[in-house]
């Protein structure tokens, strides 16, 4: 295991509130780690509307949200904030008077002076299709992922789905699998092209079965699949025999290991006051879309406030001794300096 | 103002009132009809606002646009008359809508 990370602050979330964070704490030089459970940064503007175009962001009319997280990376790049994607925060404990730990599903370690949630909805996680009775299987015959394919080695796997993610799966799998089957309501596919190309060529070589329909049951006994159950566009039912099951319908938002920090909640969000947007654990802020507090509204223009409110109550939590002087970036030498404008 | 109509998955309806204009799943989330999650917001980014149109009402409500078509491959047991919601705007001709809400959206 890696060394323990040890840094000023730890932000929880790399959407547009995580990463104004950045900004507002690095103005007042603390540095600061992002961790986030997707590949990039970005939170929902980049998984779920990267094309849309958001209207409220103050001065700017039209953005979308791919763009507008492009400008916030750009706006925190002078502080140098290290990102850790693929990441999920599994645990947060306070250690001693001024320390937390923070530790990842990836097995990375973090000791930190503040933490700042900015999880938005919660985590992305992989969609569970209501298929009666599939937690019996989840984890011994139905994955959502492996981070060892080895384990389905001589499997008979079937994969369900028509995005990238069911594609990449169907073809790095299909070499390792003893058979390999590809679900899909429909005979076309959103995943890129090449992809497509890719798995038609092993259809057509025999190498895998393309099917076309949705799963409405599942076969097994004591956690082991033996088949599943589909159902084609026309009624026709048929079963596809298989001990290994991968669904693929995109991701959805989960509160996740937030509800397990001792954090006070209120209907799912964590309860915040909002002079210094701190949880009801001094030290560990929250801000955007996983807070609530008297009047809340979900708009990324008041994470973007949050976060300067918060980031003046960190400073004052990590240097309790010490006078903080407001100024201003359009005529502080000091704020210019840090950002390199000066 | 145009009433849609919620049935849900035991059978109780919800009727709902709307402005012409917004769409299906503003309506649903308006009036916290369970059983719409809507987790983006409309952006037609999440297959969480999935319902089943009535058979009377599918010739008027129309038919799915193409984005919509790909994101129903993140829906769960997509029948012919499945739509997302967020993409069905209300009109005063589609006064007395009546839709199924799935068990469950995921």
């Amino acid at each position: 295991m890696a060394d323990v990370i040890k840094t000023d602050a730890v932000i929880i979330g790399a959407g547009p509130c995580g990463l104004f964070s950045i900004f507002e704490l690095g103005l007042l030089d603390i540095r600061c780690h992002v961790i986030d459970i997707l590949d990039k940064p970005g939170g929902q503007c980049s998984e779920l509307y990267p094309e849309k175009p958001i209207y409220d962001i103050p001065a700017i009319p039209l953005i979308t949200g791919a763009d507008l997280t492009a400008r916030l990376m750009e706006q925190a790049k002078p502080f140098k904030a290290q990102f850790h994607f693929n990441q999920m925060v599994t645990s947060l404990q306070k250690r001693g008077d001024n320390d937390f730990y923070l530790t990842t599903d990836g097995g990375l370690e973090f000791e930190c002076k503040i933490v700042v949630v900015a999880a938005g909805g919660g985590s992305f996680q992989p969609k569970k299709p209501p298929i009666p009775g599939i937690e019996a299987y989840e984890g011994h015959s139905v994955f959502y992922s492996v981070r060892q394919m080895e384990i389905l080695r001589g499997r008979d796997v079937l994969v369900v789905g028509g995005g990238d993610s069911a594609l990449d799966w169907t073809i790095n799998l299909q070499p390792i699998a003893k058979s390999l089957t590809l679900l899909h309501r429909r005979d076309e596919f959103r995943a890129a092209p090449d992809s497509v190309k890719r798995m038609r060529e092993l259809v057509a070589d025999g190498k895998m079965q393309l099917k076309i329909g949705q799963v409405t049951e599942l076969k097994g006994e004591a956690g082991l699949l033996s088949s599943a159950v589909v159902k084609a566009a026309d009624g026709t039912v048929s079963e596809v025999a298989c001990n290994a099951l991968f669904p693929f319908f995109g991701l959805t938002m989960k509160l996740g290991p937030v509800a397990d920090w001792g954090l006070n909640l209120h209907e799912n969000l964590v309860a915040v006051d909002t002079a210094k947007f701190e949880t009801s654990v001094p030290g560990i802020f929250a801000v955007g879309d996983i807070n609530t507090y008297p009047g809340k509204l979900k708009l990324i223009l008041s994470g973007f406030h949050e976060a300067a409110l918060m980031a003046q109550q960190a400073f004052h939590y990590i240097n309790p001794d010490e006078r903080l002087v407001f100024q201003y970036t359009t005529s502080s030498t000091s704020l210019q300096k840090k950002l390199g404008v000066e | 103002m145009p009433k849609i109509i919620f049935i849900e998955a035991d059978g109780s309806e919800i009727a709902t009132s709307a402005v012409p204009g917004m769409t299906v799943m503003e309506a649903a989330v308006k009036h916290q009809v369970p059983g719409i999650d809507a987790d983006c917001g409309g952006a037609c980014a999440c297959a969480t606002c999935h319902v089943y149109v009535e058979p009377e009402w599918r010739e008027k409500v129309g038919a799915r646009n193409a984005m919509e078509e790909d994101m129903l491959d993140f829906a769960f047991d997509v029948r012919d008359n499945s739509r997302l919601s967020c993409q069905i705007k209300v009109t005063d001709a589609l006064d007395g809508l009546r839709v199924k809400v799935p068990a469950k959206q995921f």
